[in-house]
């Protein structure tokens, strides 16, 4: 077996393993990038439409376009890549065991390792569908491949399950290659992508948009003939007698990502409630560094908020080998992250009392949208710390918040925090004052 | 003049941030138009341009002769008018471009005569087989 050794070895080369791998070079450490796909990039490459890039390149690119600069940097700076290369295994002791063509089996042994593997979609099987198996049953990023890379439509009139993003996207880029979608559905009771694909995707090409149902029986045996799809109320249950046939040989599923945690687990590395790896606000998971940025960590509405994580998880993998690799630096305690009302998930999960001093970067999304809401941070004595307006939250836009605790008022005593996001104390008032 | 004359011609759902204000066109005829329900400048500014002339970025793919990969994706470098998507869509099919190409190559100059081009959105090697 060969090995290899490398200060810092990144798991993944898409937005998030080529942003934390640049930031690395540039401090002259050696890094390698372990890529399972025959070429850099991941999965934007398959983002053909833009939007992407304006808060990274203050320009609006297309995916392929915003991941080649970051390629043509890879290239540029000289950092080595394994491409076809399949990590199997890694071990606390960051020893990174991996298989590919020409070597067989290799060990990698690093200082620190950054997990950038993004996600998985979710697929037939997360979400029950009855019915037989035919043909023409896809995830819609399956679906975007075939379209956008390998050139090939699978199939000619389509409904989508789903009004995230990559749903709706994919209705456009499949009625502009000449098929015939028929519907989206969506469980929710309002669209659960941004409001510009909805207009833009869908309203542009009049491709009818249900909402408050889903596909609940798939039709045909060799190949799909239709969807049932049905109303479902409050708790998503079926409403019995209120059931549609839509005629259509392909059923996209558009219904949400899963990190791809294999790995991680494997490793010994704790989960969170959001599906990803809890990390501390050096965005390092709970097995000293290993650290996650990206997908793999939560999922992100803008690739450009990928890239600004992995760099940070890429300074902090520096800052871990120059300040704390091989010591033993006794921790000054974690304060705990506590997602509150509506709030789904918090991320970091927790933040170490020795960086209360710098600035805390705080992502999360709510559960339901709202307007004109408060945000804030209680402590355990229900101390309201920390708040701040917001007109609007909606679920598919991650909210970020930068906080430096030292400059607060009150000083957090308790060994957690709670953060909501409530209805504005005034506006009821106001309200009130209208009625 | 008698209000009821005039009518809401169109409603015009603002993408330029996500309060998404529902904005009225209103007039008699479409050349004669008043906005309202916009909230800000940027809103009116789109609603006059998605009225009077929507234009879009096209992205689609364009098919590669000895590429590492069958296909290659390709953009407008501009916004092209909305109504001549399908046109250019069209026009896009038909070629066929052969590697290696560089990202912001021109591969189709001046569709439809709009003095707009299709460029490449990003690298792609010879097929190396």
């Amino acid at each position: 077996m060969k090995s290899y050794k490398s200060d810092v070895v990144i798991i993944g080369s898409g937005a998030a393993g080529l942003a934390s791998a640049i930031e690395i070079k540039k401090e002259d450490l050696s890094v390698l990038i372990i890529e399972r796909d025959k070429e850099l990039g991941g999965i934007t490459l398959q983002c053909i439409h833009n939007g992407f890039g304006l808060k990274e390149f203050q320009e609006e690119l297309t995916g392929p376009e915003y991941i080649q600069r970051f390629i043509n940097q890879v290239l540029d700076l000289k950092i080595p890549y394994l491409l076809d290369t399949m990590v199997i295994e890694i071990t606390k002791d960051k020893l990174i065991y991996a298989v590919n063509n020409e070597e067989g089996l290799i060990e990698i042994q690093a200082k620190a390792i950054i997990l950038a593997m993004g996600c998985r979609e979710r697929t037939r099987g997360a979400i029950n569908i009855p019915g037989f198996r035919p043909a023409g049953i896809y995830t819609a990023g399956q679906a975007q491949r075939f379209v956008n890379i390998e050139g090939y439509l699978p199939g000619n009139s389509y409904v989508i399950l789903g009004s995230g993003d990559i749903g709706m996207i994919m209705a456009r880029r499949l009625t502009w290659e000449g098929c015939e979608v028929k519907a989206v559905v969506e469980i929710l009771p309002y669209v659960s992508g941004l409001l510009r694909n909805q207009v833009q995707c869908l309203e542009d090409y009049d491709i009818p948009l249900i909402t408050s149902y889903t596909v609940t029986k798939i039709h045909g045996k060799d190949r799909v003939q239709g969807v049932t799809i049905s109303k479902v109320d409050r708790n998503f249950d079926r409403i019995i007698g209120s059931e549609k046939f839509i005629e259509c040989d392909t059923l996209l599923l558009s219904v949400g990502l899963i990190p791809e945690n294999e790995l991680t687990l494997n490793a010994g590395a704790d989960l969170s409630k959001n599906g990803g790896p809890i990390v501390d606000n050096n965005l390092e998971t709970t097995i000293e560094g290993v650290f996650a940025c990206g997908n793999v960590l939560q999922v992100h509405d803008l690739v450009d908020l990928v890239s600004a994580e992995a760099q940070r998880a890429g300074k902090n993998a520096i800052e871990y080998i120059n300040t704390r690799y091989g010591k033993d630096i006794p921790s000054q305690g974690k304060i705990k992250c506590i997602a509150g009302d509506n709030v789904n998930y918090i991320k970091p999960d927790f933040i170490n009392r020795e960086h209360l001093s710098q600035d805390v970067i705080f992502t999360f999304r709510v559960n339901f949208p709202d307007r004109r809401v408060q945000i804030q941070i209680k402590d355990e004595e229900n101390n309201v710390i920390y708040k701040r307006k917001k007109v609007y939250v909606i679920p598919s836009e991650m909210v970020e918040l930068k906080i430096n605790f030292d400059k607060l008022e009150t000083k957090i005593e308790s060994d957690s925090i709670v953060i909501e996001v409530i209805p504005r104390p005034e506006v009821l008032i106001e309200e009130d004052e209208v009625l | 003049m008698a209000e009821s004359s005039k009518n809401v011609v169109k409603v015009i759902r603002c993408i330029v941030c996500p309060t998404g204000c529902s904005i009225k066109v209103i007039g008699k005829d479409d050349s004669d138009v008043t906005f309202e329900g916009y909230h800000c400048k940027r809103g009116l500014e789109y609603a006059e341009q998605e009225f009077r002339e929507p234009k879009r970025i096209l992205t689609t793919t364009m098919k590669v002769e000895d590429g590492a990969l069958p296909l290659i994706p390709v953009r407008t470098n501009e916004p092209l008018l909305k109504a001549k998507l399908n046109d250019a869509l069209k026009i896009i099919a038909q070629k066929q471009i052969k590697a290696p190409i560089k990202m912001g190559d021109v591969l189709i100059e001046n569709i439809l005569d709009m003095g707009i081009n299709i460029i490449a959105s990003r690298n792609l090697e010879k097929n190396n087989d």
